[in-house]
């Protein structure tokens, strides 16, 4: 793929030594990135480069400590939003920003409507036009909510669209999609570049920023590392630029025979958000020393299936025994005292952030935590300097928990969980937002689980994890499990297929 | 240190603040601000009897303040003191008429009870709307505060009315059921040895318990301890109930201690005060407790101001409103500027104001 | 016959007030915040909306006079919970207690102790078909259901200032991001959804009982946001819940001096509408959808 043939004599963006610190982290540093018309620009860099910071502040939601923007050679200053899509800069933000009770037209003209009174003529017009010539298809009076991910990604495209921006700017665009979504994304790329779009494609994924882009600037610890022409370099390269070091392949799997089974759901079906199915008929063990992945692009049940198990839903059928013991539709309390242990996708969800790491140590355990009705307060702090020491939490027993980083947070979660040794583990995306060395830590406490005869249910949003540690894989659709797959064997196109709803036909 | 200094330039800013602001309505009633703030926070304090007035009105304060303060603690928004304490008065003087001059020490209990047992009740319908079905308690409890003050315009002006001399009260309660007087030649009864008691209590309970460490959990968090299997409903309940007893129990004192008898005019607003107290006491009971002594000093002095200066005491109302926001303002203020130097705030703003949807556990 | 159009007639009277304070409260919280200033709002418009008209003899400044408070009421309250984010239930409150504060005090300071002495010329019933019919209401009721009910169902619905208003009540973020002031709009709606209700507070004051007494707003404000819930944030359906209101209200006041009605305890066919509510809301409350961004303050970063 050859870059745009005449290039202009100045790039439609330049950024220039852009710094920004969040208290002692440095997310950007001397930051110089140009963009030019035409072009798809790969921004690489792993969980935590500084990739989102500094396209944030592009558009305007967060101020730079240092550094200028030139727009067309002319330098401007970027406050808000506003300042942003005034000079032709349109963003796809990795969570979408759309009113969800509002309709596709609505979403698109907020902010721009042409005058006093709502007039979604012209809106609509844009909807048709550009369906037919980047293939954005969606219609234009149904409710964001009514929408998939995949659709909503197109309005936000529409939108910016809609502001006559020449640089487009996608914050992991591909993360929510399915293989085929991606495909289809990359064409209607194509088409916006080909009319002579900047557009700003960041991602961690080498092989899509190998197809997709024409030049491609790598991060690494808020600095700009390199920025190459994407085929003067292999992806091998790339990604020893992103790591910091020649990055490995391994498999950290050790085939263990699997035990008995732990963990055995038959029949499940559960309402979801505003009382819709989401989960129907859902079956399947695990067995001791076994991990079970559970694949889908989001929204497709994963999190109702990990609430159930958890006993924050009640499911609507079925059964979830545990070592024997039915937990369906019991209490948190009485899925804990099943000896199930529950890591949630939500670390925020699981922990209270005003209060100590100690208290939040014990929390599930608060019939352990007296003497009589009285706090034994000397207890709780010894526990918590115990698992500090053993899980090595970088925290005092007093630290509030949510002044820690990710990755000590995350920690504190497993502390709770995995001392008292469950026999089954629930698990939602334990490595969301983390970085290199903590998502390694992680996935290793959770093998060492594993070889000790825990049987796990992972369910991720990242592919890569779950070919990684997994053992068998499910895939669920529209909250039906949708196909079953050895993880050794599991082909990226097939399981893609099964992610989108194509049911056991490959 | 550091902490320390933090908190005294939070209350300097939070006193100029006020100061600053109400001056001008003072300046308007012909009165000089500092003349006038002496006479509102010092001159109570000079004399024995009006210092022991400050004392005598900081019960229902103290009492409503903690109310409020341990609701809030738990994420619970009682806004309905005012009437959990009418209904408690009410309670009180139904059980002081009933009794004749049976002994006190088996009376006074039983008046306490009832007016806890009231406020409980009345606190009891927005509890279970808001635990069984997640209906905001804001809009409920403070509904039922019009409703509370007109059962007692009902009693009054009916079945209770004095039948001597037809005012809208009700008649004396025995001797029995009055607070004894724990200092002579003042006004000082009971009720303040039980709101130091109450506060005593409830600071005990929320700090070295693991019941208070649970109500503590769901107050900040209540998805985590939800999902850490702590029963959210059930310690709502608790808390909402406790809390409306707690301001049961302060008209009940306001009807032994005081009014001998239940009048309209038996609550100057005090549920709502409790709202500034709690808020002023950063909810934490000790600080609460010295919030209630304050309010009680400008009530205290506002009335003396109102014969001395001829500032109306109305201004009392108008200070206490702007001493509850600037606190907030400043606290607010504060948090800001601090998380915005410390680090990318990456939770949630609000402060857990957002009132959370439980589902039940019917377990 | 004579008897039903009495009440109707004193229903819509007595829903004017409720009226603007939906219309306004509905504005707000569909902005995403919670006002509970929005009782001292009304009681401020009342007493300053007399105060003015007292002093100059004029109505209409009288109204201008509750305009202008109810937008500077509206203004801290945006100070609070907009710019620096506090918990909207405290500064509603703290605010309801100033302004009701301060409306006393000033009362106290100028119009003496002996209150409901002093007197204004109010306003004079519309009667365009003669005396003693549904129709013979004053101005304000015909402008509250005329005009300020449909104007402010049509702007929130039709107009890019409406949409703007829906948008940072459901998701700041993403109005943000489109470019929209999300300070600007809520700030707007904090300012004429209070104005509308200090309007409110003073049609009680210049119209239907030409004087002004304390507690005269007695819980109304408190109504208003039963009311806004109950209708689920749709003006239409708000006031509707007014009307029903007013109706329950004005019927136990005609009823209560009926021969045979005397003896029963009229206060508690007074707290009967607070009760309907508080009904209304267990009954329809377990689907309520909140506005997304309700009672959360926005920040960048």
């Amino acid at each position: 793929m050859a870059a745009a043939g005449d290039s202009p004599a100045t790039p439609v963006v330049e950024l220039r030594s852009i710094s920004k610190r969040f208290g002692d982290v440095l997310a950007n540093e001397g930051v110089n990135l140009s963009l030019w018309g035409g072009e798809v620009h790969g921004v690489l860099g792993e969980n935590g480069a500084g990739k989102t910071t500094l396209m944030r502040i592009l558009y305007g939601l967060s101020i730079p400590d240092e550094g200028e923007i030139y727009v067309d050679g002319e330098p401007v200053h970027i406050a808000s939003p506003k300042d942003a899509i005034g000079v032709g800069i349109g963003m796809v933000t990795q969570h979408f920003a759309l009113v969800k009770p509002m309709t596709v037209t609505e979403n698109i003209i907020l902010g721009r409507t042409g005058g006093a009174i709502l007039n979604p003529d012209r809106a609509k017009d844009l909807v048709e036009e550009a369906a037919d010539r980047y293939g954005l298809h969606v219609e234009p009076d149904r409710r964001l909510s009514d929408l998939s991910v995949g659709e909503q990604q197109r309005v936000e495209i529409l939108k910016a669209l809609y502001r006559e921006c020449r640089v487009l700017i996608l914050d992991e665009p591909t993360a929510v999609l399915t293989p085929q979504e991606i495909k289809a994304l990359f064409v209607t790329l194509d088409k916006l570049r080909d009319s002579g779009m900047a557009i700003v494609f960041i991602s961690h994924k080498l092989p899509e920023v190998m197809d997709l882009t024409d030049r491609v600037t790598v991060l690494r610890h808020g600095k700009v590392v390199h920025t190459i022409e994407t085929d003067e370099v292999d992806a091998a390269g790339l990604a020893s630029w992103m790591v910091g070091r020649p990055a490995e392949l391994s498999d950290p799997r050790t085939h263990s025979e699997p035990g008995a089974t732990l963990l055995e759901v038959s029949g499940l079906s559960a309402l979801g958000r505003l009382d819709l199915p989401a989960l129907s008929d859902v079956n399947f063990e695990v067995a001791a020393g076994e991990i079970l992945g559970v694949a889908g692009v989001s929204g497709n049940g994963q999190t109702e299936l990990a609430e159930v198990l958890s006993g924050m839903r009640k499911p609507t059928a079925g059964s979830v025994m545990a070592e024997g013991t039915e937990i369906a539709g019991k209490s948190p309390k009485q899925v804990i005292a099943a000896g199930v242990g529950r890591i949630p996708e939500d670390r925020h969800e699981a922990l209270v952030g005003d209060m100590s790491v100690a208290n939040n140590l014990i929390l599930e355990h608060l019939d352990e935590a007296g003497k009589g009705l009285v706090l034994d307060r000397d207890g709780i702090r010894a526990n918590a300097l115990d698992l500090i020491e053993r899980f090595s939490i970088k925290a005092g027993p007093d630290d509030v928990v949510k002044t820690l980083s990710g990755g000590n947070i995350q920690k504190v979660l497993l502390a709770r969980v995995l001392v008292r040794e469950p026999r089954v583990i629930v698990v939602s995306q334990p490595t969301r937002g983390l970085d290199i060395g903590a998502t390694a830590y992680v996935r290793s406490e959770l093998l060492a689980m594993r070889r000790q005869g825990a049987a796990i249910v992972l369910m991720s949003e990242d592919l890569d994890e779950l070919l990684e540690i997994s053992d068998r894989l499910i895939v669920l659709y529209d909250g039906r499990i949708a196909g079953r797959v050895d993880a050794e064997e599991a082909d990226r196109d097939q399981l893609g297929l099964l992610m989108a709803g194509h049911t056991e036909v490959a | 240190m550091v902490k320390w200094r933090r908190g005294a330039t939070t209350a300097g800013l939070i006193l100029l603040g006020t100061f600053v602001i109400t001056a001008p309505f003072i300046m308007l009633a012909g009165a000089n601000p500092f003349t006038a703030y002496g006479e509102f926070l010092v001159s109570p304090l000079t004399s024995r009897y009006s210092a022991l007035e400050v004392l005598v009105s900081s019960i229902p304060l103290i009492l409503t303040g903690v109310s409020v303060a341990l609701a809030f603690r738990a994420g619970y928004w009682n806004i309905g003191a005012e009437g959990q304490l009418l209904m408690g008065a009410v309670a009180g003087a139904g059980v002081g008429m009933l009794v004749s001059d049976q002994s006190r020490i088996l009376v006074l209990p039983v008046v306490i009870l009832a007016g806890a047992a009231a406020g409980a009740l009345w606190a009891l319908v927005p509890a279970l709307l808001r635990v069984k079905m997640g209906i905001d308690e804001v809009v409920t409890t403070l509904l039922l505060n019009p409703v509370a003050l007109l059962i007692v315009t009902a009693l009054l002006s009916g079945p209770w009315a004095d039948p001597e001399t037809g005012f809208p009260e009700s008649e004396r309660i025995a001797e029995s059921a009055q607070f004894p007087i724990l200092v002579p030649r003042s006004r000082l009864h009971l009720g303040f040895l039980v709101g130091l008691a109450i506060a005593g209590l409830v600071w005990f309970v929320l700090s070295r318990t693991v019941a208070g460490l649970r109500v503590r959990a769901v107050g900040s968090g209540p998805k985590a301890a939800r999902f850490a299997g702590i029963s959210v409903g059930r310690t709502l309940l608790t808390v909402a109930l406790t809390s409306g007893a707690i301001a049961g129990i302060a008209g009940a004192s306001e009807v032994s201690g005081i009014q001998y008898r239940l009048t309209g005019g038996l609550s100057a607003g005090f549920g709502y005060t409790g709202i500034v107290v709690a808020t002023l006491g950063a909810l934490a009971m000790p600080t609460v407790v010295l919030a209630a002594l304050l309010m009680a000093d400008l009530n205290v002095g506002a009335g003396s101001a109102g014969r001395v200066l001829g500032v109306p005491s109305q201004l009392g109302d108008v200070i206490q409103a702007t001493v509850l926001l600037v606190t907030v303002g400043v606290l607010a203020y504060r948090r800001y500027h601090h998380k915005a130097l410390k680090s990318e705030a990456e939770e949630a703003p609000g402060d857990g104001v957002v009132s959370e949807v439980e589902e039940v556990d019917s377990s | 016959m004579i008897f039903l159009f009495d009440v109707l007639a004193a229903t819509l009277r007595n829903a004017t007030p409720l009226v603007f304070g939906v219309v306004g409260e509905t504005y707000t919280e569909r902005a995403g915040i919670l006002n509970l200033g929005i009782e001292g709002t009304m009681y401020a418009g009342a007493f300053f909306g007399f105060a003015a008209t007292a002093v100059t003899g004029s109505l209409e400044l009288g109204i201008l006079a509750a305009i202008v408070v109810g937008v500077a009421s509206g203004a801290v309250m945006g100070l609070f919970s907009v710019t620096l984010g506090t918990s909207q239930h405290v500064a509603g409150i703290g605010l309801t207690l100033g302004l009701i504060g301060i409306s006393e005090f000033i009362n106290r300071l100028y119009f003496g102790s002996s209150e409901g002495l002093r007197r204004i010329e109010s306003y004079q019933l519309l009667e365009p078909f003669g005396p003693d019919n549904i129709f013979s209401q004053y101005a304000l009721t015909y402008i509250a259901f005329l005009v300020v009910a449909p104007l402010g169902w049509w702007v929130l619905r039709s107009t890019s200032f409406g949409l703007g208003i829906r948008a940072v009540g459901e998701n700041p973020e993403a109005a943000d991001a489109a470019g929209l002031s999300v300070s600007f709009y809520r700030y707007s709606a904090l300012m004429i959804g209070s104005a509308l209700a200090a309007v409110g507070g003073a049609f009680i004051t210049l119209a239907t009982l030409g004087t002004f007494t304390l507690g005269i707003i007695a819980g109304r404000g408190w109504v208003v946001i039963a009311l806004v819930i109950f209708g689920r944030w749709r003006i239409w359906r708000g006031v509707f819940g007014a009307l029903v209101f007013a109706g329950v209200f004005s019927l136990q006041l005609r009823l209560r001096i009926l021969p045979g009605w005397d003896a029963v305890p009229f206060e508690l066919l007074l707290a009967l509408p607070y009760l309907v509510v508080i009904a209304a809301l267990a009954i329809s409350g377990r689907n309520v959808e909140y506005p997304g961004a309700y009672l959360k303050p926005y920040r960048r970063d």
